[in-house]
C-alpha cells in the first residue's frame, strides 16, 4: 500500500469542485480505504518543480497585482489561514501589516523548529518557487522593501538556494532581493518576536508583546511574517482564485495542507490532504493506541475519538486538539504513552527560553514528575502528591510566560493524562502497560 | 572676607559632607535593591523608597551646596558653572567634575521621576550612569575641598569609598554566580528523583518516501 | 453617559512582562488587593480590572517595580 501522495492531476483552474474531497477510493488489498490524494503543492514522486523553466511553464510568471492590497481581497475571500500552526487569517495580518507606518520587511518562516514536522523542508526542497513566488507577491502586497527566507540550512542547500534566487533575479521575476537568513535549531526559532529579534541581529528569543511584529519586528519595522506553505498557497491563489482554493476543504477552514505522519509501523510520511479530511484515512489507526495531533503543543486523543474526528480545528477543537501544523501521529501499541510524553516534555522544558520565571520553574517540574511517573518497574511508585502537583504546576505556568510555549505544553501534558489514564492508574501500581520503550516521537532537530 | 562670605563657604562645605553621606547611602540602598535585599524590620518596597527619598533629599542638599557656593563672593562661582562643566573662573577642573557629576545626576533623577512613563531599557542605561556620576562627585569632592585631604573627612570619604566598592564587589559576585537561564532548567530536571529510563537500542532515522525522494530530486 | 459607563472607559488592567519581572516581590507588598506571590516569587495578578479606588495605589505600585515590569493597561 502507497501512503506517498498520487498526482492524480495537477491543480489548476478548471478543476471540479468537491472532486477529491474527503472521499475515499477503492479499498487496497489489506481492507484499508485508500485516499485519494489531492496535490496542489507537492509534486509526484519523481516529478520535481526544482526546474524554473518547468515551473514557469506550469504556473506561469508571479502574477504581480499591480498595486499595493489588491491581492488581501482575494485572500479574505479565498479564506486562507496560516499553516506554521496558529490558523491565522492571511488577509488580516497583511492588512495590518500594509497599515502600519514604515518600510514593511516580508519574512518566509520555514524554521519549522518542532522535531516531528517536516513539511516546510520538504516544500523547500520540493517546489521553493511557490514560496518564493508568495514572498514577491506578499511583499507586493505589503509595500515591503525586504525580503528575508528564513530557514535552518547546511551550507550545501543554502548555496543550492541562493543559486535558485540568483536564477530568478536573472530571469527578472523577482522584483525583491530575497535574503537567505539562517534559522537556529530550536524549537522557538519559528516563533514571530523570536524570529524578528534574530533577524535583527539578536538571540531567537521571544519579546514581551505588545508590540506585535505586524507593528514593530524586525529592525523595528512592520513586519509579515508567514510559514512557507501559506506562501506557497498565496501564490496559487493569486493565479487561479479563491474559488479554485476553496474547492478543496470545508467551508470553514478551506485548502489543503501538507501534513507529516507518524504511522504506527514507524513509517513518517508527506501528504498533501484537504482540510476536513478524516483522521482515519491519514493515519493507519488499526494499530495505534492513541493519537497525537497537532505535534507538541497539540493533544492526545483516545484512538476511538480520533477515529471519528477530521483534519480540521472545528472538529478537533471540540476535543481539546487543533490542526497545528499538520503533525499526526499515531502511536504503536505496546508503546507507553506517558513515557513518550515525559520524553517530549523533558525536550520542551530544554527548549525553554528561560526568560521568564514561571516557564524557567514550572515545565522542568513538570517533566519531572511525568519522568516520575513513567518510569515504574521493579515495584517502584510515583511520588503520591505527583498528579496534584502537576495540576498546580499546570496552572501555574499557563499564560504566564511571554510566548505560548508553556500554554502549547501544558495543553499537550494535560490531554496526555487524560487519555492515559488508564496507564497512570497501572503505573501507580507500580506496573507499565507498555512492552516496547525505544522512543517514538522524534526529538533530534535536524537541519535542511 | 566678610563674615556672611565665611558662612557661605561653610555651608556650602557643609552641605557638601552632608552629599556624600547621603548619596553614598543612596547607591548602598541601590545595590540593596537589586539585590532584592531588606532591611531589617521594614518590608522590601521599604529598601525602594528610603533609596528615593534619601535621594530626593541628596538633591535638595546638592542644591543648597551649589546655591551657596555661587552665592559665596569671596570666590567666583557663577550658577552656570554648576551645571555647564569646565566654564568656571575658580578651580574650572575639579568644580568642572562636580558639574559633571551634576548633570549626570539630574538625567538620573529626571528619567527615575518618569520612569513608569519611558522605555525600560532608556531607563536603566540612564540610571547605570550612577556608577560613574559616585566617584566623580567623590573626586569633585577631593579636589575642590581641601578639608577632604586630611582629617576626620579624608577618613570619612575613605570609609564611604570602601565601603561602596565592596558593596558592588559583593553585588558582581553574587550576579556571577547566578547560574544561566539553560544551567537552571538543567539543575532542576537533574534533580528530579528519577531520570527516564535510558532508551535501548534507539531507532535508526527512518528515511521516508520523501525524504528520499527530496535527497534525489534536487541532486 | 452614566457613572458605569464612565468607569468602563476608564478600566484599567494590570499586566506583567515576564520577561523583565525579577520575582523581587514588592508589587505583592504594596497591591496585596490585586497580587500575590507563587511559590517560585512571581506575581498572580488578579484577572479582574483594577477597581477605582485602587487605581492611584495601582500606579504607584507601577512605578515602584524595580524591574520596571508591571504595567497598567487601558481597556
Amino acid at each position: 500500500m502507497t501512503t506517498f501522495v498520487q498526482q492524480s492531476s495537477q491543480p489548476a483552474p478548471g478543476d471540479e469542485p468537491g472532486s477529491r474531497t474527503g472521499q475515499l477510493g477503492p479499498n487496497d488489498a489489506s481492507g484499508q480505504p485508500e485516499p485519494r490524494p489531492i496535490s496542489r503543492l507537492l509534486p509526484a514522486p519523481g516529478k520535481s518543480s526544482l526546474d524554473l523553466r518547468a515551473h514557469l511553464r506550469r504556473h506561469g510568471q508571479v502574477p504581480y497585482r499591480g498595486r499595493q492590497g489588491q491581492l488581501i481581497e482575494d485572500l479574505r475571500a479565498a479564506g486562507l489561514t496560516g499553516r506554521g500552526g496558529a490558523a491565522f487569517p492571511v488577509h488580516r495580518k497583511l492588512s495590518a501589516v500594509l497599515s502600519a507606518p514604515g518600510r514593511a520587511v516580508v519574512v518566509a518562516n520555514g524554521a519549522e523548529g518542532e522535531p516531528a514536522s517536516s513539511k516546510d523542508k520538504a516544500l523547500l526542497l520540493l517546489n521553493p518557487h511557490l514560496v518564493l513566488d508568495g514572498i514577491q507577491l506578499a511583499a507586493e502586497a505589503t509595500g515591503a522593501t525586504d525580503a528575508v527566507l528564513y530557514v535552518a540550512l547546511d551550507a550545501e542547500k543554502a548555496r543550492w538556494l541562493n543559486n535558485l534566487i540568483a536564477a530568478r533575479r536573472n530571469a527578472n521575476l523577482d522584483r525583491l532581493q530575497v535574503r537567505l537568513f539562517a534559522a537556529p535549531p530550536k524549537f522557538l526559532a519559528g516563533q514571530e518576536s523570536a524570529l524578528a529579534s534574530r533577524i535583527s541581529g539578536g538571540k531567537a528569543l521571544p519579546a514581551f508583546a505588545p508590540p506585535r511584529v505586524f507593528e514593530r519586528g524586525v529592525d523595528g519595522r512592520p513586519t509579515f511574517v508567514s510559514n512557507v506553505e501559506t506562501l506557497a498557497h498565496l501564490s496559487l491563489i493569486a493565479r487561479y482564485g479563491p474559488a479554485w482554493f476553496t474547492s478543496a476543504g470545508t467551508p470553514d477552514e478551506p485548502g489543503t495542507m501538507i501534513c507529516t505522519l507518524h504511522q504506527a509501523d514507524g513509517r513518517m510520511d508527506l501528504t498533501e490532504a484537504a482540510l476536513g479530511t478524516p483522521l482515519a484515512e491519514l493515519l493507519d489507526l488499526r494499530k495505534a493506541g492513541a493519537v497525537l495531533t497537532g505535534g507538541y503543543h497539540g493533544a492526545w486523543l483516545p484512538t476511538a475519538t480520533a477515529a471519528r474526528l477530521t483534519l480540521a480545528n472545528a472538529s478537533l477543537r471540540r476535543h481539546g486538539a487543533s490542526v497545528g501544523a499538520g503533525v499526526l501521529a499515531a502511536l504503536p501499541a505496546g508503546r507507553c504513552g506517558l513515557l513518550e510524553t515525559a520524553r517530549v516534555a523533558r525536550y520542551l522544558a530544554l527548549e525553554s527560553a528561560g526568560q521568564c520565571g514561571p516557564c524557567r520553574n514550572g515545565l522542568p517540574r513538570i517533566a519531572g514528575a511525568l519522568a516520575d511517573l513513567a518510569n515504574v518497574g521493579q515495584g517502584r511508585r510515583p511520588n503520591a502528591t505527583l498528579l496534584q502537583d502537576l495540576d498546580r504546576w499546570s496552572w501555574l505556568v499557563y499564560k504566564r510566560g511571554a510566548c505560548a510555549h508553556p500554554d502549547g505544553t501544558v495543553r499537550f501534558v494535560t490531554s496526555a493524562l487524560k487519555t492515559f489514564e488508564a496507564e497512570i492508574t497501572a503505573h501507580r501500581q507500580g506496573r507499565c502497560t507498555g512492552t516496547i520503550t525505544r522512543p517514538f516521537l522524534p526529538l533530534g532537530g535536524e537541519s535542511m | 572676607m566678610s563674615s556672611s562670605s565665611t558662612a557661605l563657604w561653610y555651608a556650602s562645605r557643609a552641605t557638601g559632607v552632608v552629599c556624600l553621606l547621603l548619596f553614598t547611602a543612596v547607591i548602598l540602598l541601590g545595590l540593596l535593591v537589586s539585590r532584592q535585599g531588606k532591611l531589617p524590620g521594614l518590608p522590601k518596597f521599604g529598601v525602594v523608597h528610603l533609596h528615593r527619598y534619601l535621594s530626593l533629599l541628596g538633591i535638595a542638599f546638592l542644591a543648597i551646596h551649589v546655591l551657596t557656593a555661587v552665592a559665596d563672593s569671596y570666590v567666583n562661582i557663577s550658577l552656570a558653572a554648576a551645571i555647564i562643566p569646565f566654564v568656571s573662573k575658580y578651580q574650572p577642573f575639579w568644580l568642572g567634575l562636580g558639574a559633571v557629576s551634576i548633570d549626570l545626576m539630574i538625567a538620573i533623577i529626571v528619567t527615575s521621576l518618569v520612569r513608569s512613563r519611558i522605555n525600560r531599557r532608556t531607563w536603566r542605561l540612564v540610571h547605570w550612569l550612577a556608577y560613574a556620576c559616585w566617584p566623580i562627585a567623590i573626586a569633585h569632592s577631593i579636589g575642590a575641598g581641601p578639608d577632604v585631604r586630611h582629617g576626620p573627612l579624608l577618613w570619612l570619604t575613605l570609609a564611604c569609598t570602601a565601603t561602596v566598592a565592596v558593596a558592588i564587589a559583593v553585588r558582581t559576585a553574587a550576579s556571577q554566580r547566578t547560574p544561566a537561564p539553560d544551567t537552571q532548567i538543567r539543575q532542576l530536571l537533574a534533580d528530579q528523583s528519577t531520570q527516564l529510563q535510558p532508551a535501548r537500542g534507539d531507532d535508526p532515522p527512518r528515511p521516508s518516501r520523501i525524504q528520499n525522494q527530496t535527497e534525489a530530486a534536487y541532486r | 453617559m452614566n457613572a458605569t459607563q464612565g468607569l468602563h472607559s476608564q478600566e484599567l488592567k494590570l499586566r506583567v512582562n515576564p520577561i523583565a519581572c525579577s520575582g523581587h516581590g514588592v508589587c505583592a507588598e504594596l497591591l496585596p488587593e490585586l497580587i500575590s506571590i507563587d511559590e517560585w516569587g512571581y506575581p498572580l495578578l488578579a484577572d479582574i480590572p483594577v477597581p477605582a479606588h485602587l487605581a492611584r495605589q495601582a500606579r504607584r505600585t507601577v512605578t515602584d517595580c524595580p524591574a520596571l515590569a508591571l504595567l497598567l493597561t487601558r481597556k
